[in-house]
């Protein structure tokens, strides 16, 4: 007995951190634990529409359509078809992402039937004219940012965990991101993404969330507001469907030419 | 269009007739352009004028069934032009069947197939013809009637091709601008095979990508796409060239590494039956500035070398030429882009510029400006009759 209450005194000499999980820690167990929530939808197809809007407020649209395949060990496979405006109609982009190492990423250009292998160091620039770069809507992968867990904090009524989020891989256009993700779920309900000069550049607010399979959670509507240039972007989602069977082969070159 | 031709243009008509009476989903877009040329300078002939107007149109149709692992593409194209009967002219881009396998696609009817990397010249590209009179950069193509097996496998993808029918170069006519003088009498070809444009030629490409890698292995066997120009005098008072079709084979290397900002290009040939057997080669490289002036614009810089070992008397002009250009990208709404570029001549100091740029304008308009110039010319350059011809043009397209 005597034995017990002095291990428990000894135990209790050291550092704090030794037991309790340190804020970056936990910040990387909640990372594990959203990505974990993700896992085993297969494949994944939805429609986009795009609405681009300028400081003085006017619009122009875009309508796309995306195909996911989901790849363990490594990032997403993607294809993005261009539907509007209508020169750019069958125009096709195919991602190979990846965690650190650079995506490899084709452009199917119809007008002269060309697939042109595009570099992909452009992960800070914008997609399609739009506030949210090519990083931002690149697969999410644990391995790709170290985290912080920063505090609890309700938004818009829901308990959140604030993770700080700096990116790991090359030619990012963020020195870090705060993200708000939901504790009952795990999703994502907004970011707050910090320039090269450390200062706040966008907020990205996801909202109208639906599950699907009964596990799957996804944001409807994604608005990323830029700070510096006051323009906005409005992503809509529609039409989503899972596990409709897609292969390696709906992935390839070949489907980049003939995907509509 | 020959008549081998037309009876593929007869039969995958009647099989899209088929299709339709399934009452599939069509699919229409396409565009309507309208086009200013303007010429700085006095012609070489007096028949040539110092503007130009055109209008073209290209619908595309497309359907397909079986969950989309069969579909349909029907792409006519015309151009109607003010001055040049022979750049007034229709064509079939596409009319073809496209099956889908598990590990392979078969395609047939007519169709446009590109190979290659570079930006200054498309050496390796070869499937289809040149349509010269819708633009002199070497990107318009007429639509090729094909059988084209795709394998997709471990080992890379393999493509072959029967071509069943040759199709013959477009030229401007006598009143036609920008033109090499004299004109070509595309009435008077002369072919090597005494199949003439009914020859069937022959072609396959392996292509793979090995991590940064993109690599592709051509070879083709058949009539050579670029005719040699032979000068005919059998009439003094309006002399012409003939174009001249041999049979040729041609190998075919396509190689891009890209890396971080980088892109590193290189395509050459072998091309035997013209002549002496002869190499040619491009290569070079593109490199992006991401996110320059206002953080938004792409700037790239574009250097390529260009080889020809042929003769000065059938050498292409890129025997000794260098080629040197910037890409801008605004990428803003408008998609607005540019691109500067000049090939300069390293034996013969003559150079040859090029501007080209656009911009969307509301959600279904295009408008594109294109400039081209031909400086310190020598007699003996192919582009030396071409030296009055600077140019702008203008177009409005609206896209549907």
């Amino acid at each position: 007995m005597r034995k017990l209450v002095l291990m428990m005194a000894l135990l209790s000499l050291l550092p704090l951190e030794g037991i309790a999980e340190s804020a970056e820690e936990k910040g990387l167990a909640i990372a594990i634990e959203a990505d974990r929530r993700d896992l085993g939808w297969q494949d994944s197809e939805t429609s986009m529409k795009m609405i681009l809007r300028n400081r003085q407020g006017e619009t122009s649209e875009r309508q796309i359509r995306s195909r996911t395949l989901e790849v363990t060990g490594d990032g997403d496979k993607s294809l993005i078809i261009f539907d509007h405006p209508a020169d750019v109609k069958n125009t096709a982009f195919l991602s190979y992402t990846h965690a650190i190492r650079p995506d490899d990423q084709w452009l199917y250009l119809p007008a002269l039937k060309r697939v042109k292998r595009i570099a992909s160091a452009n992960k800070s620039g914008p997609f399609m004219g739009s506030e949210f770069a090519y990083e931002d809507i690149s697969s999410q992968e644990v391995k790709k940012f170290s985290y912080k867990w920063l505090r609890d904090e309700a938004i818009d009524g829901e308990e959140a965990f604030v993770v700080e989020r700096v990116p790991q891989y090359e030619h990012s256009g963020y020195t870090k991101q705060h993200a708000w993700i939901d504790k009952e779920h795990y999703r994502v309900l907004r970011v707050d993404y910090f320039d090269r000069k450390g200062a706040l550049l966008k907020t990205l607010t996801a909202s109208d969330y639906h599950q699907y399979l009964e596990k799957y959670w996804r944001a409807h509507r994604m608005d990323m507001q830029n700070h510096l240039n006051g323009k906005n972007t409005t992503l809509l989602f529609s039409d989503y469907e899972f596990q409709n069977g897609l292969s390696e082969r709906d992935f390839d070159r070949n489907s980049l030419k003939r995907i509509r | 269009m020959n008549r081998l031709c037309l009876s593929v243009v007869t039969s995958v008509c009647a099989a899209s007739w088929a299709i339709s009476s399934w009452a599939l989903d069509w699919k229409v877009s396409g565009f309507l352009s309208a086009q200013f040329q303007g010429f700085f300078d006095e012609p070489l002939n007096p028949v040539q004028s110092n503007s130009d107007f055109s209008a073209a149109i290209q619908p595309e149709f497309y359907t397909q069934w079986n969950a989309g692992t069969d579909s349909f593409t029907f792409t006519p194209f015309a151009r109607i032009d003010q001055r040049d009967d022979q750049r007034s002219h229709y064509d079939i881009r596409e009319l073809n069947w496209l099956h889908v396998g598990s590990d392979w696609e078969l395609r047939a009817g007519v169709g446009i197939v590109f190979w290659g990397v570079t930006e200054s010249q498309h050496l390796v590209d070869i499937i289809n013809q040149t349509d010269v009179v819708e633009d002199i950069d070497g990107e318009e193509k007429l639509g090729q009637p094909m059988i084209n097996l795709s394998l997709i496998r471990r080992w890379g993808t393999l493509d072959l091709f029967v071509l069943p029918g040759f199709r013959e170069r477009t030229f401007p006519g006598r009143k036609g601008r920008p033109r090499i003088s004299p004109p070509v009498n595309v009435a008077m070809p002369v072919f090597e095979s005494g199949a003439e444009e009914k020859h069937v030629d022959f072609a396959l490409r392996w292509s793979e990508v090995f991590g940064d890698w993109d690599v592709g292995l051509s070879h083709f066997h058949g009539t050579s796409r670029d005719p040699l120009l032979a000068l005919d005098t059998s009439d003094p008072a309006f002399p012409s060239l003939i174009p001249i079709y041999d049979q040729i084979d041609q190998t075919g290397l396509d190689v891009q590494l890209t890396h971080n900002s980088w892109l590193w290009k290189l395509e050459a040939i072998r091309r035997a039956g013209q002549g002496d057997s002869f190499i040619a080669a491009v290569g070079g490289f593109e490199y992006t500035f991401y996110g320059m002036f206002d953080g938004a614009t792409d700037v790239g810089l574009l250097a390529e070398y260009n080889y020809d070992e042929r003769p000065i008397e059938t050498r292409s002009p890129f025997e000794n030429d260098v080629f040197g250009g910037l890409r801008f990208t605004l990428n803003d709404a408008q998609s607005s882009e540019a691109l500067v570029g000049c090939i300069f001549d390293l034996d013969s100091a003559s150079r040859f510029c090029n501007v080209e740029a656009s911009r969307r304008l509301g959600a279904r308009w295009v408008a594109s400006l294109e400039l081209r110039t031909f400086s310190s010319v020598p007699a003996l350059d192919p582009f030396f009759t071409l030296r009055r011809d600077d140019y702008v043009q203008f177009e409005l397209a609206y896209y549907f």
